[in-house]
């Protein structure tokens, strides 16, 4: 499991090691920012990073 | 007279009465005196302190940006020359709480003043600040907060003054981890039968252990091969189909929503709705993709990337969530999961 979140030393405290930063508390895997095909390329950046640490092993 | 000690208090952007979760993302301010229940805060205190300033920040700013916060906060807050910070207390709310520990942290640190804080157990700010920070033991109810200022001052006094402290539960903060040695009536022994004993019987007893932390959990291996994995779409930001037909809690969950997306590319934002209380659900509720990835990872399927996108999403809410809860749900979502081969989970969190 690896989880996109913004507290991330919350997350590592109970045992969620696979954490990683989002795009903010109200958007974790969108930017309302951006206009939405750059939008949606940060989103796929954001999977693609995440898919990638679900291939990595982690040390506890 | 002794002079006054200089107080600051720290606030999110409710209590100082900046506005609700739609202001979640305002950066670090202050006003001068003592704003909404930091009047609470300066009753008790009397002829012995002042509350010079309220320094606030959004809980999102906070929780997005934690070290320029603090940077700034620390700038402002030196500029009134403080001799004690009370943060919160946060009660349940966790970015507030996190907030509120991470500043005393830094103000103790950084300027070498005294600080205390308070919130609720179950808080994340408790875990990861109790050893480090002065966190009173706020309980859950905000109705409690006068009685709670009272306790955080009455500490914070202690602090400034350099008195000796009583044992956390005379004080009402929760232990920090520190062992001091006393003698006590009877030898150990006979404390720990007297202590089985009442616990045989079902009578209240006092542990002389600290309380267990977290149960340790063994990350899952790697994935070794992505193109043939199953992946499934877990989120604790209250995502639901319209009506919300499991009738998941928007505080305080006790269920989870199933939402399934075979053959479903996008979420259509018409067939969903966010139900969640402890953050400003109207972008979620714009674009669910900005909640749970569904529209990249159809793709990065079809694509091959991934072997298969799971047939549902399961999704929970995180606002002030039970421990026990939230744990019960997670063991059952991740049975269903492992019972349907699903090899890798992307859980996004708000």
């Amino acid at each position: 499991m690896v989880q996109i979140c913004t507290m991330i030393p919350v997350a590592k405290e109970v045992g969620s090691l696979r954490a990683m930063a989002s795009g903010g508390i109200v958007s974790p895997t969108g930017n309302p920012e951006l206009p939405p095909d750059k939008e949606k390329e940060f989103r796929r950046n954001l999977v693609m990073q995440a898919l990638q640490i679900l291939q990595e092993d982690v040390r506890e | 007279m002794a002079e006054k000690i200089r107080i600051v208090h720290y606030l999110n952007q409710f209590f100082a009465q900046v506005g609700g979760e739609e202001k979640g993302g305002i950066g670090p301010g202050f006003k001068p005196g003592p704003i909404g229940p930091g009047r609470a805060l300066q009753q008790p205190l009397a002829e012995y302190g002042e509350v010079v300033a309220t320094f606030f920040c959004g809980d999102n700013y906070f929780a997005e940006h934690p070290q320029e916060a603090t940077e700034e906060l620390l700038r402002q807050m030196a500029s009134v020359d403080p001799q004690l910070l009370i943060a919160g207390p946060a009660f349940e709310s966790g970015r507030y709480g996190v907030a509120c520990g991470a500043i005393c942290q830094a103000a103790q640190e950084r300027l070498g003043i005294q600080a205390v804080t308070g919130m609720s157990e179950e808080n994340a700010g408790t875990a990861l600040y109790r050893k480090l920070v002065y966190i009173i033991d706020s309980g859950s109810s905000v109705a409690r907060m006068a009685p709670v200022l009272q306790r955080m001052v009455a500490l914070g006094r202690k602090l400034v003054k350099g008195a000796p402290l009583g044992r956390p539960d005379e004080e009402g903060y929760f232990p920090r981890g520190i062992k001091r040695n006393s003698f006590a009536a009877k030898p150990p022994a006979e404390r720990a039968v007297d202590m089985l004993l009442a616990k045989i019987r079902g009578e209240p007893f006092q542990s002389e252990i600290a309380p267990p932390q977290f149960q340790h959990i063994k990350p899952a291996g790697a994935i070794r091969d992505l193109s043939s994995a199953v992946i499934a779409l877990v989120t604790d930001g209250g995502l639901v189909p319209e009506g919300n037909p499991d009738r998941m809690e928007p505080g305080r969950p006790t269920r989870f929503a199933t939402i399934p997306v075979t053959g479903v590319n996008r979420l259509d934002p018409k067939e969903f709705d966010v139900v969640h209380s402890g953050y400003d659900t109207a972008s979620a509720n714009q674009d669910p993709h900005r909640l749970v990835p569904l529209d990249v990872m159809r793709e990065l399927e079809q694509q091959g990337v991934i072997g298969k996108l799971h047939e549902s999403i399961h999704a929970t809410g995180g606002a002030h969530a039970a421990v026990d809860n939230a744990t019960r749900i997670g063991e059952q979502i991740a049975q269903r999961l492992k019972s349907a081969g699903v090899t890798g989970v992307i859980l996004t969190s708000t």
